[in-house]
């Protein structure tokens, strides 16, 4: 199954056939990125669903979803290969032991022990091997936390998706994979990097957005109960908070409410349930403050009880 | 099986024009923004026209989308993507596209008499260079001591070029990357057991380790430019200047009405170059002071997101705060929360009989670490002197 849409609806569609509706934005990156063969690199608030992007195209392309988590620190033997070097060690004291090392050469030795069979192939040689299938999708996630000689090497490796292993040779992908980075903006990814992809800047879907993609994530919640949570969601995003909901929490309310019986929003049971959406004892506090009793009627009022 | 498009990324992707116009009008706008001040790349312009080929331009939401997706690449370039993107294809609409609420940029007072850019305009110091430096060496030695409030502007450029000495480093912190020891470290180093091993006929009998390396933690620098500071400020921003580019992971903002980010303009390493970049930069220099506010933009948009969880924060403010002391209070609550170290820096301090009575300073002093003066060189180096050595102070 192969996949080169042909517009940016077609992206759209087939996107909300896996369940994740993008906006024209985002959609339109994804068919820039499928057809322009281009890394995809997105920012945004944690929870608009940056991550899920590279699940949903795996989803849908069809290849093997292939994630790499950056954290400081991370270097080619976490990233690229490794040789599994107890094996090896292994495989040389068996060498030793049965009376083969003393006789065999140097180089007969080391041409056993670097034998594919003791490669562990890390997420990047994943990606870039060859495959008959679909392209593989590769997520590398939040890659402003890892540090910036890391992000050079990135930027190398995803230039021309060739790979190197000095004990083996050049692995190259014939089928290059579809990537995509996401970042927090900890820090400022080197613009070398962002330039070689497309860049989108993820925002907290609009309302009713938020209420279809709530209805395609928890079907089994009621639509009344949707809309006044993603109202409420809204209304509490404009508060300043220190960490404002995401889509995620808003599905992770809706599901809790629902999984409490409920069809409709109630004052008791949304201050129970504040936790699920709020995670910061301040944040608790400033919507508590406001009100919640015309919070809710407001909820109730837009989300057309 | 794959189709043709995966196999070759080499090969460009098939780009069919529609309309032959399209690279005359990618460039077009792409300069426009350029104008605005958006840094653009003629990579990116490339981009954009091969984006256009295959989205077509003959909606408009097409174009301002792959426009966005091609061309930009910092969301603080958005505001400005839009104004160049209805200035350019919105038929020119004057509604959408003044320039209005930005003021005239501001230039900082630069020196006039440093060596570097004095080539025709001799002052009377650089002309004799054997005396001069005895003469400027005991003036130094005042110098280092005086208040910057009452330095002159040569006397400030004499500061600038000490600056540049200071050394920047933060106590280090354990990072997750390996490195090899010659003695026993934390973990076996199997890699290079192995190939110690296979010169010995594969007996392991030499082994290797390695241990967590050592890091620097990042130093984020907050610079308070709103107009009580600014007799302070024009020497603060050359130190901050002199941190950016002596070491690696250093943040630098200003606050004032709003918040800056100048790290990036801070990054020339001639100090008069850096000023010139970094001083349009920052729209309020020398305006009001919303300290709580600015800080609470500043946590939200980069520290308590990840810039200053484990660092060293160190905020240059006189703690004038114009507008709600409680919001200024709160966030250096939550700023303190993360970082490693929080370090305010008052030139105020110095003075004698001086008490932290201001309200905002009131109500930041119990989130602060320490609290040191940075009224003259001297104060400043005692600062980098406490940045490298100093360990956590006890709350």
């Amino acid at each position: 199954m192969n996949h080169t849409p042909s517009s940016v609806a077609e992206v759209s569609a087939a996107l909300a056939e896996h369940d994740y509706l993008a906006d024209e934005g985002l959609a339109t990156s994804i068919f820039l990125a499928l057809t322009l063969r281009r890394p995809l690199f997105l920012e945004g608030e944690a929870g608009v669903g940056k991550t899920e992007v590279a699940k949903v195209l795996s989803r849908w392309i069809g290849g093997p979803f292939i994630r790499m988590q950056c954290y400081e620190g991370i270097d080619a033997a976490q990233a690229v290969y490794e040789w599994d070097y107890s094996r090896q060690l292994l495989h040389l004291r068996t060498a030793e032991a049965t009376g083969r090392a003393a006789e065999a050469a140097v180089g007969e030795l080391e041409g056993e022990l670097y034998d594919e069979r003791f490669l562990i192939r890390r997420p990047l040689l994943e990606a870039l091997s060859p495959t008959d299938g679909p392209p593989p999708v590769l997520l590398i996630d939040e890659v402003d936390r890892a540090d910036d000689e890391f992000e050079a090497f990135l930027l190398e490796a995803l230039s021309d998706y060739t790979i190197t292993v000095p004990e083996i040779g050049t692995i190259r992908a014939d089928v290059p994979p579809l990537v995509v980075l996401t970042s927090n903006r900890t820090r400022d990814v080197h613009d070398a990097l962002k330039r070689r992809c497309l860049y989108h800047w993820v925002e907290h879907p609009t309302f009713e957005r938020e209420v279809s993609i709530v209805q395609l994530r928890a079907p089994h919640v009621g639509k009344p109960l949707a809309r006044q949570v993603a109202a409420l969601v809204e209304s509490v995003r404009g508060f300043g908070l220190y960490k404002p909901p995401g889509v995620a929490e808003t599905i992770d309310w809706a599901m809790s409410l629902a999984a409490l019986g409920r069809t409709e929003l109630d004052v008791a049971m949304v201050e129970a349930t504040l936790g699920t959406v709020l995670k910061y004892r301040e944040d608790q506090q400033r919507v508590t403050q406001q009100g919640l009793q015309e919070m809710v009627q407001n909820a109730l009022l837009r989300g057309g009880s | 099986m794959a189709d043709e498009r995966w196999t070759n990324p080499a090969l460009p992707a098939p780009v069919v024009l529609r309309e032959r116009p399209a690279e005359r009008l990618a460039v077009g706008f792409a300069s426009v923004l350029r104008g605005l001040g958006i840094s653009i790349p003629a990579r990116a312009t490339i981009n954009f026209v091969e984006a256009l080929g295959h989205v077509g331009m003959k909606r408009q939401m097409s174009v301002y989308w792959a426009g966005r997706s091609t061309l930009i690449a910092r969301p603080e370039d958005l505001p400005l993507y839009d104004k160049g993107f209805a200035l350019y294809w919105l038929q020119r609409n004057p509604e959408m596209v003044t320039v209005e609420g930005e003021p005239p940029p501001v230039t900082l007072a630069l020196d006039t008499d440093e060596p570097e850019t004095d080539d025709d305009d001799d002052d009377d110091e650089s002309d004799d260079p054997g005396e001069v430096q005895t003469l400027r060496f005991s003036r130094v030695e005042v110098l280092t001591e005086k208040d910057f409030s009452e330095c002159t502007d040569a006397e400030l450029a004499e500061l600038t070029r000490l600056m540049s000495r200071l050394r920047f480093t933060t106590h280090a912190r354990r990072s997750r990357r390996q490195v090899t020891t010659r003695g026993r470290g934390d973990r076996p180093d199997l890699r290079r057991t192995v190939q110690f091993a296979l010169r010995h006929q594969g007996e392991p009998f030499r082994r290797a380790y390695t241990q967590a390396s050592e890091k620097p933690r990042r130093l984020v620098l907050l610079l308070d430019v709103s107009g009580s500071m600014e007799q302070y400020a024009r020497a603060l921003i050359r130190f901050t200047h002199a941190a950016t580019v002596s070491r690696s992971r250093v943040e630098a903002f200003t606050l004032g009405t709003r918040l800056t980010r100048i790290t990036r303009h801070l990054g020339s390493r001639d100090p008069d170059a850096a000023m010139r970049a970094a001083t349009p930069e920052v729209k309020d220099w020398a305006g009001g002071t919303r300290l709580g506010e600015v800080l609470h933009e500043f946590n939200d948009e980069w520290g308590v997101r990840g810039m200053a969880r484990g660092s060293v924060v160190v905020l240059l403010s006189d703690g004038w705060e114009r507008g709600d002391a409680t919001e200024l209070g709160e966030q250096m609550e939550r700023l303190h929360r993360v970082t490693h170290e929080l370090i305010w820096v008052n030139p105020l301090k110095a003075s004698p009989g001086y008490a932290p009575l201001a309200a905002g300073m009131a109500a930041a002093l119990p989130h602060v670490d320490r609290f040191v003066p940075g009224n003259s060189f001297r104060s400043l180096e005692e600062l980098a002197a406490i940045l490298a050595g100093g360990s956590r102070p006890s709350h």
